[in-house]
């Protein structure tokens, strides 16, 4: 269940060069929002929607915050939206996280953080927030993770802030002094599948966040498909309706 | 309120658009936001004899103005789509085209003999996909492999028979002959242009098929170019499609010879368009003094 409509931003503000976070008030859109799904954006100029994942959800305030990343010119169309405007979205799509009894580990890399965010608020202080960035300017949404009570560990490639070295280290140590019930992930494919390895290693649960190239973001077109297993049998799911998140067991990593 | 009535191959449709094979599933995906019964009809997702896994992603490219795709005819197979799909949408209160793929003529016509006796109530036989090996498109830049399988299928069949008609010819006019003259009750087009992206950096091309259809507005002049030629061409009606967006596509594709419109790619962009093109092709006729929709196709003045 989704809805599409002119949604008006109502909060934008300055984060990471280049990374956009905007709230939108629509509030029968985030009536029905999950931590995990996204949201379909509509760059005027641009024939086909840009999916950025939901950050945060607020359902008594009726918001969305949307944290993405202009890559191209469709999201630097969206990063000139400013207070007041109107936003045209669909929201909310695809399969969100599943939350479990328990500790969760939530390991963002770059971009792929702003929706550890949401599932993280599931769990306050139950919940580990790991986050990598290429470097200090780049980081972004530690203090909001403070705010909800979790643990964080901020890594940087370049060691310019927190920890020097990837996410996937600071996932390991972790998992050698404490066993949480489950791992969330989002980032790029190359660190979804050392997470899944890790996981797989210690015997932790891990559900993983994928992207891909997408037209419809419904489940219509069939475009953005993954390659999963399931029934022990490889089959193309598609990342808007049967993910984005999927278990990271049933991910065929290496296509 | 204008009378948006349309009659294709035979079968009434309660408004003339249908979304586009392909970009609509079978309409599962959509009701949630209004009624499928609002619709003339439904191409559903191309379907195989057999459940067809589809390409390897990357499967979508944007372009100007519209995009490529190398779905590559994934879907659940024939038996899934009449035990599962066609019943749910046997109640919806639209018309149901199914729309079908084979790998050889005889499958085309095992797959439409399978159809007879269902709620289906209209065969579109797609002999123009661009994104599978065999079959496809390789059906549909032949005048002789067109003509050959539409009178298998129409041999096989109880139903309607619409032939869906590729782009990628030197002749779509000699295409069209051959299929009306083997049989066909309707034609069908312009199924997609095929395309290429490059990523410059990667020196890779964007769709792993290499290659893929395009679609969406940058097409539209193309399909009004084709529906007039063909429409002028052959007796049976002809359903118009390609980068149809509005509902001034909608009239100026019809005033090409169109009897009915298929909308897809702008389903991606807008959920609502086909309801808004309904809408606004309504608005457009009572502002006309137009009472039936029938009345502009081919209503082209040509110099």
């Amino acid at each position: 269940m989704y809805r599409q409509g002119l949604y008006p931003i109502i909060r934008k503000c300055a984060s990471a060069k280049g990374i956009f976070d905007i709230t939108v008030l629509c509030p029968e859109a985030a009536e029905l929002a999950e931590p995990g799904q996204f949201a379909q954006l509509l760059a005027p100029s641009h024939f086909l929607r840009r999916p950025i994942s939901i950050c945060q959800i607020d359902k008594a305030a009726g918001t969305l915050r949307l944290v993405f990343e202009v890559r191209g010119e469709g999201t630097a169309e969206l990063a000139e939206l400013n207070v007041g405007d109107n936003l045209d979205m669909i929201a909310p799509l695809g399969k969100g996280f599943t939350k479990v009894p328990g500790k969760a580990v939530c390991v963002g890399g770059g971009i792929g953080v702003p929706p550890m965010l949401g599932i993280a608020s599931l769990y306050g202080e139950d919940a580990a927030a790991i986050s990598g960035f290429r470097n200090a300017a780049a980081a972004i949404l530690q203090e909001d993770f403070k705010a909800l009570g979790c643990r964080t560990v901020l890594c940087t490639d370049d060691g310019s802030a927190g920890v020097h070295g990837f996410v996937t280290t600071a996932l390991e140590e972790h998992l050698q002094s404490e066993k949480p019930d489950i791992i969330y992930a989002c980032g790029p494919m190359v660190m979804l599948k050392a997470v899944a390895g890790i996981a797989e290693k210690y015997g932790v649960r891990c559900q993983v966040s994928l992207e891909q190239r997408m037209a419809c973001g419904v489940g219509a077109c069939l475009g953005c498909a993954a390659k999963i297993e399931r029934d022990g049998k490889e089959i193309f799911a598609h990342v808007c309706k049967d993910g984005p998140v999927f278990d990271a067991k049933e991910v065929c990593f290496n296509g | 309120m204008a009378d948006l009535k349309v009659s294709l191959a035979g079968v009434e449709f309660n408004n003339p658009i249908i979304p586009a094979s392909g970009t609509y599933g079978y309409g599962r995906e959509y009701e949630c936001l209004y009624p499928l019964s609002r619709l003339g009809g439904i191409s559903v997702k191309g379907t195989t004899l057999h459940e067809r896994a589809g390409n390897i992603p990357p499967r979508i490219a944007e372009t100007p103005m519209g995009m490529l795709n190398s779905v590559g005819l994934q879907n659940g197979g024939s038996d899934k789509f009449i035990s599962y799909e066609l019943p749910n949408l046997a109640t919806k209160g639209t018309r149901i085209i199914a729309n079908i793929a084979g790998s050889t003529v005889e499958e085309c016509a095992e797959l439409a003999a399978k159809l007879n006796g269902t709620a289906v109530d209209m065969i579109e036989l797609n002999i123009s996909c661009p994104n599978v090996k065999q079959g496809g498109a390789a059906f549909g830049t032949d005048c002789n492999v067109a003509g050959a399988v539409t009178k298998a299928v129409r041999d096989a069949s109880d139903k309607p028979l619409m032939v869906k008609l590729s782009p990628n010819v030197t002749s779509i006019v000699d295409i069209a002959k051959s299929v009306e003259a083997n049989g066909a009750d309707a034609v069908s087009l312009i199924n997609t242009l095929l395309g290429m992206r490059i990523d410059i950096k990667t020196r890779r091309p964007v769709l792993h098929n290499n290659v893929g259809g395009l679609s969406g507005p940058a097409v539209f002049p193309v399909a009004v170019r084709m529906v007039w030629q063909v429409a002028g061409a052959i007796k049976i009606p002809v359903c118009g499609m390609g980068g149809v967006s509005t509902a001034e596509d909608a009239i100026e594709i019809m005033m090409a010879g169109a009897s009915a419109v298929q909308v897809g790619a702008a389903i991606f962009r807008d959920p609502y368009a086909p309801v808004k093109i309904i809408d606004g092709m309504n608005e457009w006729l009572d502002k006309n003094g137009i009472k039936s929709v029938t009345e502009i196709i081919g209503a082209v003045k040509p110099y």
